[in-house]
């Protein structure tokens, strides 16, 4: 087998019958098994361990009677063979297989769920069918094609994911950035923010089963995505801010579409208002599901609106601002709870803050360059390129070569709508990065899942993974 | 390759032949199979803006055993390429695969160890669409092209041959 | 802690020329400094960004890398980050570790870098400490080999469970496969 480190022991084999349990893709007989950490007793009060419920072996829900003291649970081994059924245990625990290919998981997540009835009592999440290697890709593109790269990781609010690597870019180049570049930045990632929490309410929306948010959240997007696709020149994965500013000025009359967007986005947030919160059926199932604590999220590193919710006064553009957002003003809206229905109330509430930046943006947008002036990392102008040399060589240096980031090593991280997402970067002087490590707000969350999910029943934990908004391209890389 | 084609006589059955092709483009069921940014594209298309219900496909089922179009949409891992096997083998024919984005077609920008280069090692391709996401414009032209590709096909496929 | 005998770092040099040791700087957070006092051996290295907090790494050895992280959790580091790795191939010691702290009532953030030799690359697991290391410690492990000691469950997270080889290692090619173009070669 591969070089899985064995740092349990084998324990002595049990007196009852024990299947040998076949790790996946591996026929090797002498393949050693790997025990649970901790064994939970159904029905004592849980231990702390259950928040390491993640930790069960390679894609196995391993026997749990191997101390002989406790002969309680006789599980049965479920090789993870994608084929095979899962078993029913004596104990009357069933091993439920939730995804990938599945419709209410938001992406390629799989689920193990281990349920009693219906109540789950373990879960295991799954995660590595979306790896794409973007890290190991990061180190092969230059700079400026660098954020072609990470704006798909977070594909919902690929701006934020380029902000926060240009930003990390040009901390290591030591450019400053105009105020106008500094301000279209901060009203496209706001935008994204609207943008992507409207998908999120939709997607949300469908899953708990007003199957009509789906086209409502979608068609209100589609006024922001014509926004960006009016400036950027696509509605996603834009590549749109790049070290040093932006990739084009925005266009003439930029104002009013943005007001229109708004306006659209502002009315349907009003008929969502009333659709969804004081829905009697809504409340029920959001309300006292999927209950985080603060202290759960800070030691998991959830952040963003999950952590909200849950009381945790904490938002980077307030903390730690950056591209100048400190200049507008906007409320952090907070939760008591920590339960999806406060999740959903926060989620709402941003979007109206977003709204009320961007707003500000639009009448205080300075005048100015929409990019660093710095030759040697912005490409100069194209009609300068016939008229001089230099501006030749920059413009052709800067293509085939890359501009070259001095040596040093920095973590930026911005307020993505599902948290804080960091790049930590470590150049060696080179034209690309010798290690781009992304610190993805999801993965932190889909870590998280089991504390947030036991004891649940299987309906509401599609309730609390969509209220959870996790994008499996954060996750996976 | 779409599956090889049955070349028996059907003078006589043309008209039928057009029929069962019509009623096959007409109401075709996608299976959902997003993985990356395309699904969102695809989820785009199938929204209120750019509507795939007139083109009778707004039934996205979960199930493959009910579904018989395949919009294999995103990137597509070394580790779920078992499982989009596996969802392909479980749909009824006739079946049809849409290889969307860049990504699906070829493995797009990701020219690494993580990713298929092509959906097209794994399951055969009836359309390519390109574009890193399609719009959904894009998505729909492919759509609309594979169902003039059914319309002029012919209406036995044999099974079985990948 | 307190124990050490040496007389290396146990003196301040302020005039810089005495000894032929390096003279360790104290930093001037009330925080860090604490901490600096209770781990000599911890340097202490930060500067000012253009944007965002101060940055302050804290170079911790492997041994002292869980006593220090307690103390960090304790000092008021409640919020987990992240952990990655970073192969600088070359250089000796091959691999850095790099735990990001955050502390939100005080509003700092703290790097805390292990480095790890590559021919014996364990660190001790701190996700007893910060349960949400686990994941990321995984990851560290499926991609560039790093054992962490004490972890209860050290799988491939994101590979294929039977993938051979850590692909974020800098020996290990990234794996682009030739493009063929039209014409290159007949496809049947």
């Amino acid at each position: 087998m591969s070089e899985t480190p064995h740092t349990i022991e084998d324990d002595p084999q049990p007196p009852a019958a024990e299947p040998t349990v076949e790790p996946e893709g591996a026929a090797s007989p002498g393949a050693e098994r790997r025990r649970v950490h901790d064994i939970w007793v159904a029905g004592t009060e849980e231990p702390e361990y259950v928040a390491h419920a993640t930790d069960e072996g390679a894609q196995e829900m391993l026997p749990r009677d191997l101390d002989p003291a406790i002969r309680i649970q006789q599980g049965v081994a479920v090789v993870d063979d994608y084929l095979e059924e899962p078993q029913i245990i004596e104990d009357e625990r069933q091993i439920l297989n939730m995804g990938p290919q599945h419709p209410a998981t938001h992406g390629v997540l799989r689920l193990h769920l281990e349920l009693e009835g219906e109540t789950i009592r373990r879960v295991k999440p799954i995660i590595g069918y979306l790896h794409t290697g973007m890290e190991k890709t990061a180190e092969t593109l230059n700079y400026m094609q660098g954020g072609t790269n990470v704006t798909r990781m977070d594909y919902l609010s690929p701006l934020n994911n380029e902000l926060a690597y240009a930003l990390a870019v040009e901390q290591l180049l030591g450019v400053e950035i105009p105020a106008r570049a500094q301000a279209i930045r901060v009203l496209m990632t706001e935008l994204n923010r609207i943008a992507s929490h409207l998908i999120w309410v939709a997607t949300f929306g469908m899953d708990i089963g007003a199957l009509s948010m789906m086209i409502y959240g979608f068609r209100e997007r589609e006024a922001v995505l014509a926004f960006f696709e009016k400036v950027t020149g696509l509605r996603m994965n834009h590549n749109y801010i790049r070290p040093g500013g932006v990739a084009a000025d925005l266009p003439p009359g930029w104002e009013d579409d943005v007001d229109g967007a708004l306006d659209i986005v502002r009315a349907g947030l009003d008929d969502y208002v009333d659709l969804l919160n004081g829905n009697p059926i809504f409340i029920d199932r959001t309300q006292g599901v999927g209950v985080i604590t603060p202290e759960e999220a800070q030691a998991y590193g959830v952040t963003g609106p999950i952590a909200r919710a849950a009381g945790v006064n904490f938002d980077l553009r307030k903390a730690f601002p950056y591209s100048g957002i400190e200049q507008y003003d906007f409320d952090i809206p907070l939760g008591k709870h920590g339960d999806t229905y406060d999740r959903y109330l926060v989620r709402m509430e941003e979007i109206r803050q977003s709204m009320r930046i961007v707003e500000q943006v639009v009448e205080t947008m300075p005048a100015g360059d929409y990019r660093t002036d710095d030759r040697k990392v912005t490409p100069p102008p194209r009609k300068r390129i016939d008229e001089s040399m230099e501006a030749l060589i920059h413009h052709f240096k800067l293509f085939t070569e890359g501009f070259k980031v001095p040596a040093g090593e920095v973590y930026q991280a911005v307020e993505s709508p599902r948290g804080e997402l960091g790049m930590h970067l470590v150049s060696k002087g080179g034209a690309k990065p010798w290690r781009l490590h992304v610190r993805t707000p999801s993965f932190a969350t889909v870590q998280a899942l089991p504390v947030m999910m036991t004891d649940l029943l299987v309906a509401d934990v599609i309730a609390t993974l969509a209220s959870l908004d996790p994008v499996l391209g954060d996750v996976d890389r | 390759m779409a599956g090889q084609v049955d070349n028996h006589p059907s003078f006589l059955l043309t008209t039928l032949e057009k029929g069962v092709n019509w009623t096959r483009t007409r109401s075709m069921w996608p299976a959902t199979f997003g993985l990356a940014c395309c699904a969102i594209e695809m989820m785009a298309t199938g929204a209120a803006h750019h509507d795939l219900a007139r083109f009778g496909m707004e039934v996205f089922r979960a199930s493959p055993r009910q579904a018989d179009l395949m919009v294999v949409a995103g990137r597509l891992s070394q580790k779920m390429a078992p499982v989009l096997r596996q969802v392909y083998d479980q749909m009824a024919e006739p079946k049809w695969v849409i290889s969307m984005g860049a990504c699906a077609s070829t493995g797009g920008m990701f020219n690494n160890y993580a990713l298929v280069q092509g959906v097209d090692e794994i399951v055969p391709v009836d359309i390519y669409v390109p574009g890193c996401p399609p719009g959904p414009q894009s998505l729909m032209h492919g759509i609309l092209t594979l169902q003039e590709k059914i319309m002029a096909g012919e209406i036995r496929r044999s099974t079985g041959i990948v | 802690m307190a124990d050490e005998t040496t007389p290396i770092e146990a003196v301040e040099d302020t005039d810089g020329g005495g000894t032929a040791e390096e003279p360790r700087v104290l930093p001037d957070d009330p925080i860090l400094a604490k901490l600096a006092e209770a781990f000599p051996e911890v340097a202490f290295t930060s500067f000012q960004p253009l944007v965002g907090p101060r940055q302050d790494t804290a170079h911790v050895s492997r041994d002292e890398l869980l006593a220090f992280v307690e103390a960090v959790k304790a000092a008021g580091f409640e919020t987990f980050i992240d952990l990655s790795a970073t192969d600088h191939l070359v250089s000796d010691p091959r691999y850095d570790v790099n735990i990001n702290l955050l502390s939100m009532q005080h509003a700092q953030r703290l790097l805390i870098k292990v480095v790890v030799p590559g021919g014996e690359p364990t660190v001790p697991s701190i996700s007893e400490i910060y349960a949400g290391a686990n994941f990321y410690e995984r990851e560290a492990w499926d991609l560039f080999g790093i054992e962490f000691a004490g972890h209860t469950d050290l799988t491939r997270l994101l590979l294929p469970d039977d993938w051979e080889g850590h692909p974020l290692r800098k020996d290990y090619s990234v794996g682009s496969v030739p493009v063929q173009f039209k014409g290159s070669h007949k496809s049947s």
